[in-house]
């Protein structure tokens, strides 16, 4: 008997029940997808269309970007509350280094478009190394390290605009967050590419293994003689250097760029995360989860706006799907852990 | 001569199993007022197993369980409480970041009508209370920031001063300095003359003859013994302990075994004064290349700490260590891996990814070898059908996850994950630890056939049957010191139990 058919009479001998509660991470963020859609279809005929599909993914694409980093983050059973502000940062410097029409009242610095995204992408690089040494030279737990982040990025923000707005951007900025090709907007492409290449990268590679190996064991990672620190540091960086494209898309997406411009994608970039199945607690997951809980997320912000809602009441409907969502992390973990004892 | 006082507390025909396995078998106990009960026997000789029947956190089991003749039940620790039994449990447990008059009112601090805590009280008595226990510190003081021997003294103090009748220390004297202990034992003989019942388990058999005035010896979940210890000796009591006969299945290593000449092949590990705090003081030692160095001694010896620091993870205050050539301290465990140092540590828990396949439990420490940026999994899967078939793991199916194998085959998969590219220093701790007798010879085997491929092997275990069965050469380890070096000379477990 080779050892892949008794790998499946052993799986089969569990029986399918084990099996599937085993995958119930996997599983439920699916089903909620689904259940939602049928849901927004059915209340309204203007949902489900191809124009509307489109809209969904322009709209959960800055989302997106900004989710692959924090993907590697959550996976190590960490978090990483400075994104949408590093995004904002990095956005906001992009410009900075931008020749800006002369109404706009910043005393900036211009530089020809390639040195003024090469110094974008330093600063977030940056921004992340200090969030890693925080975190791994001095100790700082993540939460607290990029909370202090979280300020500091809008501090930088802040001294860079002063209250008030740039519009321009580099050229390849300006068509890759605003431009289109063959009717699909490049922010979507340069999204899937990115998850894409965040898939690649942690299922195909050693340091994607090490990712899975440190966040479901961290003790045991040590003991087998990894390099722990190293690969904590490195997704910090990864986290903001994905959260800085994010911001510099996200700024040409807009038109603008601005203070506070990027606040609530914060919290819908975890909630993605989260909501498609990758484990708070490290070691379980992945870019595919990330995935389905961006269409959770983006088919329930879009469809919202189709049904005939309080928009206030959205916020809370928000709110309780997310709770919902932490809920059924949880509790996955959980059976998993059963499932194998 | 005391009196003869009727027993508080008495347990008739105890037994209790583990999950098939007995731990303790129809166990007679009884505890009078004003007596000190030392209790000694092997690991898993089913001390401790009766003790928390005692302290009531295993509610589950069969027998009489009289407290002051009346038949009892405890459901919980807190009903063990209420009747006056209290347990100084052998991992310390207490708040670090309290101070220590915290600490000594954990649960109960005194409060005024408001519910407020009064602290000035509680302070005034912690400190009497401490200082009748000859500690003087301020009661103020962040109770961590003491030495850990402190730590342990406040802790007992706050268990004997609790008002209990019974109190149970389990092993309480393995963190201590010599005056440290002087104090315990005075604390408790004057605990003795106020009427309280003492049960002391100790591994340090000179420390439960010289304060105990009853000694009881387990062995195999069984007592087979119980004497005064004043009609009994250290060796008497050892010989109980093991037990002379065939009684258990494997080699009982009470006989002498000849160890072989020293060997002459190079150093692989030089370790020069390791000291660290009070665990380890001054340790030096050489380990050879095809040769396995055992490493005894009991619980909290400091075993643990000196592993770690072999492997990086833990930093001496002083002290080198020479890995083929150059003295370091590693500063990571990486940086020890790199060196060629492995480790597999006693806990299971600890070093294996339960919710990942075997094939990646057995390729982690390997695939900077085997893939530069890609994983080239047919080759992991292969690496791991070799050493799973080696090592006769079962089941041979290296993509079922770590956690549906058996202890004993998790312990071989921890293993295999070193062997593919055999590191020159294997520091295993306790390798044979809550296995099956065919499983202990395997790795013993394993052990063996290593030791013949020219690696340095370092085995640490607070068992003697694991160093007798294993090693070239023995070091005994007590309280963080190298007490004695059994080479070239005969050994047994006595030889053993008296040295450490």
């Amino acid at each position: 008997m080779s050892s892949d058919t008794a790998f499946a009479a052993a799986r089969g001998a569990r029986g399918l029940a084990p099996f599937l509660r085993s995958q119930m991470r996997n599983i439920a963020p699916f089903l909620t997808l689904i259940f939602l859609s049928a849901f927004f279809a059915f209340a309204s005929p203007s949902f489900a269309t191809l124009d509307n599909l489109g809209n969904i993914l322009t709209q959960v694409s800055v989302t997106g970007v900004i989710a692959v980093g924090l993907t590697f983050v959550i996976l190590c059973a960490e978090i990483d509350l400075s994104i949408a502000s590093i995004a904002n940062v990095t956005g906001i410097a992009v410009a900075y280094f931008t020749l800006q029409e002369s109404y706009v009242n910043i005393a900036n610095i211009p530089l020809p478009g390639a040195v003024a995204i090469v110094l974008s992408i330093l600063l977030c690089a940056a921004l992340g190394l200090v969030n890693a040494l925080g975190l791994t030279v001095i100790g700082i737990p993540s939460f607290i390290m990029t909370l202090a982040m979280m300020q500091i990025a809008a501090g930088i923000s802040a001294l860079l605009v002063r209250g008030q707005i740039a519009y321009k951007v580099p050229g390849l900025i300006t068509t890759l967050g605003s431009g289109s090709i063959g009717g699909i907007p490049w922010i979507v492409i340069v999204a899937a590419l990115m998850l894409l290449g965040g898939h690649l990268v942690l299922t195909y590679t050693r340091f994607g293994r090490y990712v899975y190996m440190v966040g479901g064991n961290r003790e045991a990672a040590e003991y087998a003689g990894l390099n722990v620190k190293l690969i904590l540091g490195s997704v910090m960086v990864i986290s903001a250097v994905c959260s800085g494209i994010g911001g510099m898309l996200g700024v040409a997406h807009f038109g603008s760029a601005q203070q506070n411009e990027f606040d609530t994608y914060l919290l819908d970039s975890i909630a993605a995360v989260v909501v498609g199945g990758t484990s708070l607690f490290g070691g379980r997951g992945g870019i595919g989860n990330t995935i389905v809980g961006l269409f959770v997320l983006g088919v329930l912000n879009n469809g919202l706006d189709h049904v005939n809602i309080d928009s206030f009441l959205k916020i809370l409907i928000r709110g309780l799907i997310l709770l919902a969502a932490l809920i059924i992390n949880v509790y996955a973990q959980r059976l998993r852990e059963e499932a194998a004892e | 001569m005391r009196e003869v006082r009727p027993p508080i507390l008495e347990l008739q025909g105890i037994t209790k199993s583990f999950g098939g396995v007995e731990a303790l078998r129809g166990v007679d106990f009884a505890l009078s007022a004003g007596e000190i009960h030392g209790l000694v026997g092997e690991n898993g000789a089913g001390k401790s197993t009766l003790m928390k029947i005692i302290a009531g956190v295993h509610s589950e089991f069969s027998g009489r369980f009289l407290v002051d003749g009346q038949e009892t039940h405890f459901r919980s620790a807190r009903d063990a409480h209420a009747a006056g039994i209290a347990m100084v449990h052998q991992e310390l447990s207490v708040a670090p970041d309290l101070t220590v008059a915290e600490n000594v009112f954990l649960g109960n601090q005194p409060t005024n009508a408001l519910g407020l805590v009064q602290w000035r009280r509680m302070a005034r008595e912690a400190g009497e209370q401490l200082s009748r226990f000859g500690i003087d510190v301020d009661p103020m003081t962040r109770l961590g920031d003491l030495p850990i021997g402190l730590q342990q003294l406040i802790e007992i103090a706050r268990v004997l001063f609790s008002g209990a009748r019974i109190v149970i220390l389990d092993e309480p004297t393995s963190a201590l300095s010599p005056p440290e202990v002087e104090r315990l034992f005075a604390t408790l003989r004057r605990l003795r003359e106020q009427g309280t019942a003492i049960v002391f388990i100790s591994h340090f058999i000179e420390d439960i003859l010289r304060v105990s005035d009853t000694v009881t010896v387990f062995r195999n979940g069984r007592k087979v013994a119980e004497t005064a210890s004043s009609a009994t000796s250290k060796g008497a009591l050892i010989e109980a302990m093991i037990g002379r006969g065939g009684e258990a299945l494997e080699h009982s290593y009470s006989d002498d075994l000849m160890l072989p000449e020293p060997s002459a092949s190079p150093v692989v590990l030089k370790v020069d004064q390791l000291s660290l705090a009070r665990s380890l003081k001054d340790i030096s030692f050489e380990a050879r290349a095809g040769e396995v160095l055992g490493v005894y001694g009991f619980m909290g010896c400091g075993q643990q700490e000196l592993s770690r620091i072999l492997f990086g993870k833990l930093k001496p205050d002083s002290g080198t260590l020479l890995v083929g050539g150059t003295p370091k301290i590693f500063a990571s465990t990486a940086a020890a891996r790199r060196a060629g140092v492995a480790l597999v540590p006693e806990s299971r828990r600890d070093m294996l990814f339960h919710q990942e396949p075997v094939y990646k439990n057995i390729s982690i420490s390997i695939l900077d070898r085997i893939s530069a940026l890609l994983l080239r999994p047919a080759q992991e899967r292969e690496i791991a059908r070799r050493q799973v078939e080696q090592l006769q793991i079962r089941p041979p199916v290296v993509g079922l996850d770590l956690g549906m194998l058996s202890g004993g085959n998790q312990q071989k998969v921890a293993l295999a994950k070193w062997l593919t590219y055999p590191p020159k220093l294997l520091v295993l701790c306790e390798p044979t630890r809550g296995m099956d007798v065919g499983a202990k010879n395997d790795v013993i085997n394993i052990v063996r056939d290593l030791r013949a491929r020219g690696l340095a092997i370092l085995v640490l275990s607070t068992e003697p049957e694991t160093v007798l069965s294993l090693a070239d050469r023995i070091l005994v380890l007590k309280r963080g010191a190298v007490v004695r070096e059994f080479r070239n000379e005969p050994v047994s477990k006595d030889r053993l139990l008296e040295a450490a």
